[in-house]
């Protein structure tokens, strides 16, 4: 008993201290990929839709900042963001698409309704890219420079007030 | 006016804490002589406080919008009900709620408790007195639920849709009672700890405050998971959130204390697993409270970080938990145990008892807080989720339900007679139910299994204390633990059924579809809108059947204007062997199907009702002791005269 009467104050005390650093050390829901600052891995996606080309890493490494965006059909969110996307377009922006867990016939109507911005789009029927990406979930959107290398990252649906944001990372990107 | 009236009453009470605090600690005359000015002191304080509160429902029930916290939580349009309620769905509010009951416990044992000798009593209301003023100062600097809003708006803000509802307009106070309520059993540990008389008196003090804050949190935790059931659209009945777990943990502690207290009344034994157990019950109200509130923890509950609040609630509570739990290293040295006893007795069983809630309760508070202490170590961020707590706590709790079948059946001190034929009931049953499950649910899990097994073979175990006694006359209190434990009981095949045996289909329809889900076969009839009094809603209605009857399902999405926000009603059509659960989702846009997703889950009520008999358990047990003291008061009284 000696000693043991004096282990509640102390495992107080360490709760105390973790609260008092998060206190100290905000929150930030945000889990960003660790790749922001590294080379593009590796990739070939097939199509994710007819008439359209699908996406290999390489495509991303030609020279100009382009934006890479995850998306899918079924996310209402990414439906949100597509008149930011759209936007985007319109002011000379390159967006490569790529389509999580989602089908064709799905991927046109999607399209059909909200707007096609996309360059190329690439399926990735089981989420393999999206994980080597770091990506944590749909929509996303990178934007990587003309040597292939991630320079930002974007969570979330893009908002029209996130336009300038993306803008300038795109500007300095090049 | 009434805003100025309930801020000049608030600044009242808590100067009347501080002057109670400096009477209590002997300024202005010999401590413990001025305990009858004390008293008066905090039933006057007591009455303050309920004064605020009582100002701001009036001003909330109005609409006022010329106070700032009314304009960010109210709207007139809402239903009366939730305008009343509306008063503790904010930080502010509910703080001046906590604080008022704390104020008002003050006063109620300044007035009624007469078992305790003076200085104990005294040493008991600075504390509370102490806890009080901590708490005053936080509302009157940091959260002040009075301040003004010039110009007021045109229209308030409205009440999150997720708590316009009316099991939990009720929730939180019955929670929030119940911490508060353990306040008392904190005060009176540390005001005993301070005079050390810490003794089988200072046990009946405690005992009804422990008893009656545990029937609260009890029928607390047991609505609030039926809110997160029916309200959230899930399906489930407890998730792990922190916020659960921050109501769990005071009540695994107030459960262990509640054990103990029995031990120190009748036997005088366990006086330091007594006295750390009811500084550890508050603590953990306190500390479950303020870490989700302050947003500190991630949950779904959580509010934004205010880094003044947050700093302001660490400081009081690293100096009441702190200076508690160094007077408790400090004294409990000099506390004498009682007398000895047997590994195999009652108090045996009891101490088994403390152990594992207390070890239970470990496992809870590790899981919760380990996000935040991993992040703080190592960068790592991370969530702890049912995976762990299940694999951990689940069989602990099995092992308390297993010891449970026995516990109440041993004789205090030593118990050298057989002990088989009085299992041999429970014993027979669980393993008969273990065979049965082997044979006619091969697939289940093993803690599932173990579930059932032990929960059919506790209820004849739990009732068995009743065997041999002369019904009438056996005491109220006993009545209460065979209730309470056949309760628990009843929530453990509840439990195990809902784990074991519930079908869930996810799927689209159409209107005209058929889907099935278990024995029941669900035809999609109309999908149409319904207007509320503040929302809008598409239903759907639902034509469920097994068999024979049938019942219709009506499953909302519903669209709120202020704030804008969607909830999903989900449809619950209760049997007698269990519920059906369906919720709508949206609708598909390619296609034009709707989402539907359909659960039946066997006997899940089970969990709820044996929630409710623990609860009911707790208030015979509180009723009956009370019943007894009381007869033997008037008893001594006329032996007197």
């Amino acid at each position: 008993m000696s000693r043991a009467r004096f282990i509640p104050l102390i495992v107080f005390a360490l709760i105390v201290v973790a609260v008092a650093w998060r206190l100290a050390v905000p929150r930030d829901d945000r889990v960003a990929s660790r790749l922001e600052g590294q080379q593009l891995p590796s990739f070939a996606l097939p199509p994710a839709l007819l008439g359209k080309s699908g996406l290999r890493s390489g495509d991303l490494a030609q020279g100009t900042p382009r934006l890479l965006n995850i998306f899918a059909s079924w996310c209402v969110p990414c439906a949100a963001e597509a008149p930011a996307l759209m936007e985007l377009m319109r002011r000379g922006v390159a967006i490569d698409a790529i389509a999580i867990r989602d089908r064709p016939e799905d991927v046109a109507v999607f399209l059909a309704q909200h707007g096609d911005p996309f360059t190329r789009i690439g399926s990735d029927a089981g989420s393999r890219v999206q994980i080597a990406l770091g990506s944590s979930g749909v929509p996303e959107t990178f934007v990587i420079d003309g040597r292939g290398v991630i320079r930002a990252q974007h969570i979330g649906p893009i908002m029209p007030q996130d336009v300038a944001g993306i803008l300038m990372a795109l500007e300095d990107a090049k | 006016m009434i805003a100025e009236a309930g801020l000049a009453a608030l600044w009242l009470a808590a100067a009347l804490a501080a002057l109670q605090l400096g009477l209590a600690l002997g300024i202005g005359g010999a401590q413990g002589k001025a305990i009858a000015s004390i008293r008066g002191v905090a039933v006057a304080q007591g009455m303050l406080s309920l004064a605020a509160f009582v100002a701001l429902i009036i001003l909330f029930v109005r609409t006022d919008l010329s106070v700032l916290l009314v304009a960010e939580n109210s709207h007139a349009n809402k239903p009366w009900l939730y305008r009343f309620a509306g008063t503790w769905g904010n930080h502010e509010g509910s703080m001046l709620l906590w604080v008022s009951v704390l104020a008002i416990a003050g006063a109620v044992v300044a007035l009624f408790e007469r078992r305790l000798d003076e200085r104990s009593l005294s040493a008991t209301l600075a504390a509370q007195a102490a806890l009080a003023l901590g708490f005053f100062a936080f509302l009157l600097f940091a959260s002040n639920p009075f301040a003004r809003l010039n110009p007021a708006p045109l229209e308030g803000r409205g009440l999150n849709p997720l708590l316009q509802d009316p099991g939990l307009a009720f929730h939180p106070p019955t929670l929030y009672f119940g911490y508060v309520g353990l306040s008392v059993a904190f005060s009176l540990a540390v005001g005993a700890l301070v005079t050390r008389q810490v003794g089988p008196a200072l046990a009946r003090a405690m005992r009804p405050w422990v008893l009656g804050a545990w029937v609260l949190l009890t029928l607390g935790i047991t609505a609030g998971s039926y809110w997160a059931y029916y309200e959230l659209g899930w399906g489930g009945w407890w998730f792990w959130d922190p916020v659960e777990n921050a109501s769990l943990m005071p009540w695994l502690a107030a459960t262990a204390l509640l054990h103990s207290l029995n031990v120190m009344a009748a036997r005088g034994g366990l006086r330091a697993w007594t006295m750390m157990l009811a500084l550890v019950a508050f603590s953990m109200s306190m500390v479950g409270t303020f870490l989700v509130r302050s947003g500190i923890l991630t949950s779904v509950h959580a509010f934004a970080v205010d880094p003044t609040r947050g700093s302001f609630i660490l400081v009081l509570l690293t100096l009441y938990i702190g200076a508690a739990l160094a007077l408790f290293a400090l004294r409990i040295g000099h506390v004498k145990e009682g007398t000895p006893f047997d590994p195999v007795s009652r108090e045996g069983a009891l101490v088994a008892n403390n152990l594992f809630l207390s070890v239970i309760l470990g496992i809870v508070l590790v899981g919760t807080l380990y996000p935040l202490i991993a992040e703080a170590v190592t960068g790592e961020k991370l969530s702890v989720g049912p995976p762990y707590f299940n694999a951990t706590a689940g069989p602990l709790a099995l092992i308390l339900a297993a010891l449970m079948m026995i516990g109440p059946q041993l004789r205090w001190r030593q118990d050298r007679a057989a002990i088989v034929p009085r299992l041999a009931p429970g014993v027979v049953i669980a393993i008969a139910t273990l065979v049965a499950t082997f044979l006619l649910a091969p697939d289940i899990t093993l803690l599932a299994r173990l579930g059932l097994a032990l929960g059919a073979g506790l209820v004849p175990a739990s009732l068995a204390p009743l065997l041999g006694r002369s019904l009438r006359r056996t005491p109220l209190a006993i009545w209460g633990m065979c209730i309470a434990h056949a309760g628990v009981a009843v929530a453990l095949i509840g439990m195990a059924c809902d784990s074991a045996f519930t079908r869930e289909k996810l799927t689209t329809a159409l209107p005209g579809e058929q889907v099935g889900v278990g024995p029941w076969v669900v035809e999609m009839r109309t999908i149409s809108p319904v207007a509320g009094p503040n929302w809008t809603a598409l239903e759907a209605e639902l034509r469920a059947s097994r068999g024979g009857g049938v019942s219709i399902l009506r499953p909302q999405s519903r669209f709120f204007t202020e704030p804008v926000t969607t909830t999903s009603e989900a449809a619950i059509e209760t049997v007698w062997n269990g519920q059906l659960y369906a919720v709508l989702g949206a609708q598909d846009v390619a296609t034009g199907r709707w989402q539907i997703r359909l659960w039946w889950k066997p006997f899940v009520t089970l969990i709820w009702l044996g929630g409710v008999l623990i609860a009911l358990g707790g208030l015979f047990a509180l009723i009956g002791r009370w019943w007894r003291g009381y007869r033997t008061r008037r008893r001594l009284s006329e032996a007197g005269s």
